[in-house]
């Protein structure tokens, strides 16, 4: 399980990498609030377990209330889920569960941007503002 | 004569039909990204089948910034008639930057407003389709990479909510048109080539649209 963590450098980029046991602990509006607040303040979040569908949903609705011209334009953000990486445990094939958990990046919109992706790999490039 | 009364046939079953139904024609959300050409495969929609339109279309990204309804449009295949209410729904996208509209020559002024009418129109979609949607017909630009966040997104929002789908692979017209790789990157739904612009395989479009929302 990956620890809650906050990497600070001068003049550096900040990254929140936030536990799937994090994540399970808040409600849908209160990890809403804290990947935009993340974002806002110009980190990088990365959640271990990523979002629900329903979840992504009141992102994208959310997300468009705040944005204002010249200081916020959006988010970017990217997923890798077991089922685009074929990377389903054991258990959830054998029980036929479809895993939620999936690798979620998300940063301000003015400073990741999206390179290439493919089923297997992103790779971003992510700037200073 | 014969004509005549095939029209008058036609008539009358379309009325018992819809007395006899007791359901409410179902409400296909027409969804995709920015300048997919929602809009105009909407019109054609519509145009095709009640002779009017439902919006202004554009190359301008977020022409569409309100989500519209045309309802009952009765969609005639194989002497049996579908009614769906076609809505036309703004571009989904997680950013909106107002400099980009400066760059298709807006003034600043305008490129904010429609800004601000975009951001509101993108979560209207979002609700349209949580709240009040039966189907969607997803409008894809196959000139473009469709293996985008926003489309695996909302395309596992789709599925979640267990909606019917149709993946429309538009503007084959171009020459760097791939419909090929939509199709591959979304292998568990059916995808659809056509050409809202030009009506090419409009027929086709028309089976499936009977026979996954009717």
């Amino acid at each position: 399980m990956i620890k809650m963590q906050e990497l600070t450098q001068k003049n550096g980029i900040k990254i929140d990498l936030v536990s799937g046991q994090k994540m399970d602990e808040l409600t849908t509006m209160e990890k809403i609030r804290m990947i935009l607040d993340g974002v806002r303040a110009g980190k990088i979040v990365i959640l271990e377990t990523g979002l629900s569908p329903e979840e992504e949903s009141k992102l994208i609705e959310v997300t468009m209330g705040e944005i204002n011209p010249d200081d916020f334009i959006g988010i970017e953000i990217e997923t890798h889920s077991p089922s685009s990486s074929g990377n389903s445990t054991f258990l959830n094939k054998l029980m036929g569960r479809k895993s939620h958990s999936k690798l979620t990046v998300i940063g301000p919109a003015n400073q990741i941007e999206t390179l290439h992706k493919d089923e297997k790999l992103i790779t971003a490039l992510i700037s200073q503002n | 004569m014969m004509g005549l009364l095939r029209q008058l046939r036609n008539s009358i079953s379309r009325a018992t039909d819809k007395l006899f139904s007791g359901s409410k024609p179902k409400r296909i959300g027409i969804y995709g990204p920015p300048n997919a050409g929602k809009t105009t495969l909407a019109n054609r929609i519509v145009r095709d089948w009640t002779g009017d339109v439902i919006g202004t279309e554009s190359h301008i990204p977020h022409e569409t910034r309100r989500a519209r309804r045309k309802e009952n449009i009765e969609i005639e295949r194989n002497g049996k008639i579908v009614t769906i209410d076609v809505v036309d729904t703004p571009g989904v996208t997680t950013k909106i930057d107002y400099r980009e509209f400066m760059e298709f020559g807006l003034s600043k002024e305008d490129a904010i407003r429609r800004s601000r009418e975009a951001t509101e129109g993108v979560a209207e979609a979002m609700h349209w389709l949580r709240e009040d949607i039966d189907g969607v017909i997803y409008v894809l630009d196959s000139t473009q990479d469709p293996f985008t966040q926003v489309n695996t997104m909302l395309i596992g929002i789709i599925e979640s909510r267990k909606l019917p789908v149709l993946i429309f692979a538009n503007k084959i017209d171009l020459k760097k048109a791939n419909p090929t790789l939509i199709k591959q990157s979304f292998p568990q739904h059916e995808t659809v080539p056509l050409s809202a612009l030009d009506g090419e395989n409009m027929d086709e479009v028309y089976d499936k649209i009977a026979n996954y929302f009717g």
